[in-house]
């Protein structure tokens, strides 16, 4: 375990209302001391944390690990190995694995890989056996395995029936939650990218907005009928998402929640005949109108987390003709900065509401402990550097896969390092 | 003749194309019906070079084409099928085109059932590429020899600075969504000056589509009442089965085009194209396919010299 000594950083947790500069000493996976002019113990690894932020770490509640089944895209271990150089202490690992995320068995496979890594892994289990939307997956069984969240995610619970009854089972378990990837698979049939005037100019076959706002509607409505069930909308990424939720919310509905991806608030349909397969996801990237509505909705508070839907492919996967190439892009490793750029930078949020976006809303809605900074705590912190401007190296990055859009950005918010119990991770980016 | 320059040395789609590039190709079509096709000649433009027609999706009438043209210039084709290939034994589209260039070609005919799949390729190889058809994107030989159909027709030389499209009012009708044939034939007749409107059941037009400058109509006899010319668009069975029109026969009563429907037809010299095959007595009915505003014949006759005029020009443009 390093000890260090980080002197003059900013702290900011919004959640225990903190905002002081102070210097920070860590020892052995534990806040040692936090105060002014602090002694550095012999052997301690002392940095000038000045123009430095710590908060408390950021967690990615949506991502692709590929493992179990697809380790030629990402590991247990690339994965979080990338977590950790973009900033992130703690990720939840999608289901939509081989075999799928639905017996305890892969459940604890996938926490026992993870247990030595500097990052905290949760695992989201699938709602129905073999994500087939016919049986309901051993909801108890996975619960008592760790998992608190359910999604069928890379598709869409088809049946309102079973949707229905799975917000019943799960009610049973105190802090599950239901997820969905919000897709209206009957009218996507076949799509390569967002219906509408660019995809008739491109020939493509499109997936409308309509298609993942029905659904969000639908299982709102079913998650009320159920006894006010919490319900978490994946990916989101239309105007009419956001107005569901909003209505939601202001019915007093506070356990209905959501989350959007860096890629979706940053880029439209437009991007698709510069990036091709890299701007090529599920779902997918749309207008200028939905995505003002996603700032609207972060501006007004709607928008309770930022997740990266994390989703690696190698190379010879993406490249290959667009509407034949798979969905999805990685994220990790960009998300702080371009999170920091387009929505702190550019006024839409404040820092303190992008840590509650990135850290402290995930947890929440996951059920997890908030790290908080204070002496005797355990240390689960992200540092970054706020002011400092960066380019986007594809090289630099430590997941398996290289398929994104943002490759050679200029972006302002750099990470610096994390730290989690006793691991003490600096950033290569 | 001196072969004009292209502003591009793709034939990705139209929509790439520059109005002085397609009237470019059209002025050298119209030389290449009368100095080939109308005296038999054996032109030797392309002696020495070697063109592949790699068709990965079926289609013999633009294969046979492509084919005539290259051969009627002097060039030799490889034609390459996704069946008989490599793709078949799981290559992708890149690998299977490298391996190709590497026996030195000098241009690549594509046919892929992917939208921007020869898009794809332009970036990442040698060779030049010739759209014969991606997905249901653009098909752009198809359009250049429709256009050209028109202006044999339309184009005047004593007035050599207009298209001769300018003021007529051309409708495509059917299957918009799901055709190639649309998306191309909508930028060539813009950039020419025409009116384009398109007709068909709404679930068979696409969103969007008036961003491409285009006009809406569900009534055939509208349509055919202000038209100077209709492109007749193939209407396949399968659109059936997908629930976009309820039967064939309830597609034909409403924008079929028959001999009855042009009886109260305009003065305006209407001229019915259609890439083919037709569905008889579907889109047209019998006596109108062969009747005299009926130029289908023609256009697969243009089309063997429009594609000549394209491969001429870009691998000229190379040397």
């Amino acid at each position: 375990m390093t000890s260090i000594l980080l002197q003059n950083i900013r702290l900011l947790n919004p959640e225990q209302k903190l905002d002081r500069r102070a210097d920070v000493l860590i020892v052995g996976g534990k806040i040692a001391g936090i105060g002014e002019n602090l002694d550095a113990p012999e052997g301690v690894d002392t940095r000038d944390g000045s123009s430095w932020v710590a908060a408390p770490g950021f967690y990615d509640m949506h991502i692709h690990l590929r493992e179990p089944g697809a380790t030629h895209k990402e590991t247990i271990e690339t994965g979080c190995a990338s977590a950790a150089n973009g900033g992130f202490t703690g990720l939840a690992c999608m289901p939509n694995t081989s075999p799928a995320i639905d017996s305890a068995e892969v459940v604890h496979s996938i926490l026992w890989k993870s247990q030595n890594l500097p990052v905290d892994v949760n695992v989201v289990g699938a709602t129905t056996v073999g994500r087939k939307g016919e049986t309901l997956a051993p909801m108890g069984e996975l619960y008592e395995a760790g998992v608190r969240m359910f999604s069928d995610d890379g598709d869409c619970v088809r049946s309102p029936e079973m949707m229905r009854r799975a917000f019943e089972y799960a009610s049973q378990f105190e802090e599950a939650v239901l997820s969905q990837h919000c897709e209206e698979h009957t009218m996507t049939v076949g799509f390569a990218m967002n219906e509408g005037a660019v995809a008739t100019r491109l020939g493509m076959p499109g997936y409308p907005d309509i298609a993942e706002e029905l659904i969000i509607e639908r299982d709102i409505r079913l998650a009320e009928f159920c006894g006010d069930r919490p319900y978490h909308v994946s990916h989101m990424s239309t105007a009419g998402g956001v107005e569901s939720v909003r209505s939601a919310k202001a019915r007093g509905k506070t356990n209905i929640t959501c989350e959007v991806t860096p890629h979706h608030f940053l880029l439209t349909d437009e991007a698709i005949e510069k990036y091709w397969s890299n701007a090529k996801m599920n779902p997918p990237l749309r207008t200028e109108e939905h995505r003002h509505a996603l700032l609207d909705g972060f501006r007004d508070g709607t928008i309770d987390a930022i997740a990266t839907d994390h989703a690696p492919h190698a190379l010879s996967e993406k490249e290959i003709e667009f509407p034949n190439a798979p969905n999805g892009i990685i994220g990790l490793e960009t998300s702080l900065g371009l999170s920091y750029t387009y929505l702190v930078d550019a006024g839409v949020v404040s820092l303190e509401r992008l840590i509650e976006l990135m850290a402290i809303n995930p947890r929440k809605i996951l059920s997890l402990p908030i790290p908080f900074i204070e002496e005797g705590a355990d240390t689960n912190l992200t540092i970054f550097a706020p002011e400092e401007t960066w380019r986007v190296d594809t090289t630099k990055f430590l997941t398996k896969s290289r398929n994104t859009p943002f490759n050679g950005w200029e972006l302002k918010g750099k990470p610096i390092g994390v730290v989690n119990r006793g691991d003490v991770v600096w950033s290569g980016l | 003749m001196n072969l004009p320059k292209l502003s591009v040395r793709h034939l990705l789609g139209i929509r790439e194309l520059s109005r002085d590039d397609i009237l470019s190709i059209l002025h050298v079509a119209k030389h290449m019906r009368e100095s080939y096709l109308e005296s038999g000649n054996k032109g030797e433009t392309l002696q020495g070079k070697t063109i592949v027609n790699l068709f990965v999706e079926d289609s013999t009438r633009t294969r046979n084409s492509f084919h005539l043209a290259a051969t009627r210039l002097g060039a030799s084709v490889l034609n390459v099928t996704g069946e008989g290939s490599s793709l078949s034994k799981g290559e992708t589209l890149l690998d299977t085109v490298r391996t190709i260039e590497a026996m030195d070609v000098d241009a690549i005919v594509l046919r892929h059932p992917a939208a921007c799949a020869p898009h794809f390729l332009a970036d990442r190889c040698a060779s030049a590429f010739l759209n014969a058809g991606d997905g249901r994107h653009e098909h752009p030989t198809q359009a250049l020899l429709d256009a050209f159909t028109l202006y044999e027709r339309w184009y005047d030389a004593t007035d050599p600075e207009k298209s001769g499209f300018e003021g007529k009012r051309v409708t495509i009708v059917g299957d918009i969504a799901h055709g190639r044939v649309a998306g191309s034939n909508i930028h060539i007749l813009r950039k020419l000056g025409a009116e384009v409107m398109v007709c068909g059941p709404p679930t068979l037009i696409p969103r969007g589509i008036e961003e491409l400058g285009v006009g809406v109509t569900y009534n055939i006899d509208e349509a055919i009442r202000s038209s100077d010319a209709l492109t007749m668009l193939r209407m396949q069975l399968e659109r059936q089965k997908q629930a976009l029109v309820p039967s064939l026969a309830e597609y034909s009563r409403l924008y079929g085009v028959t001999h009855h429907r042009l009886a109260q037809a305009n003065d305006r010299g209407l001229i019915i194209m259609h890439p083919g095959p037709v569905n008889r007595g579907v889109e047209l009915d019998s006596e109108t396919a062969d009747s005299e505003e009926s130029v289908k014949l023609r256009q697969v006759a243009n089309g063997v010299v429009v594609r000549m005029a394209v491969l001429a020009m870009l691998l000229q443009s190379d040397i």
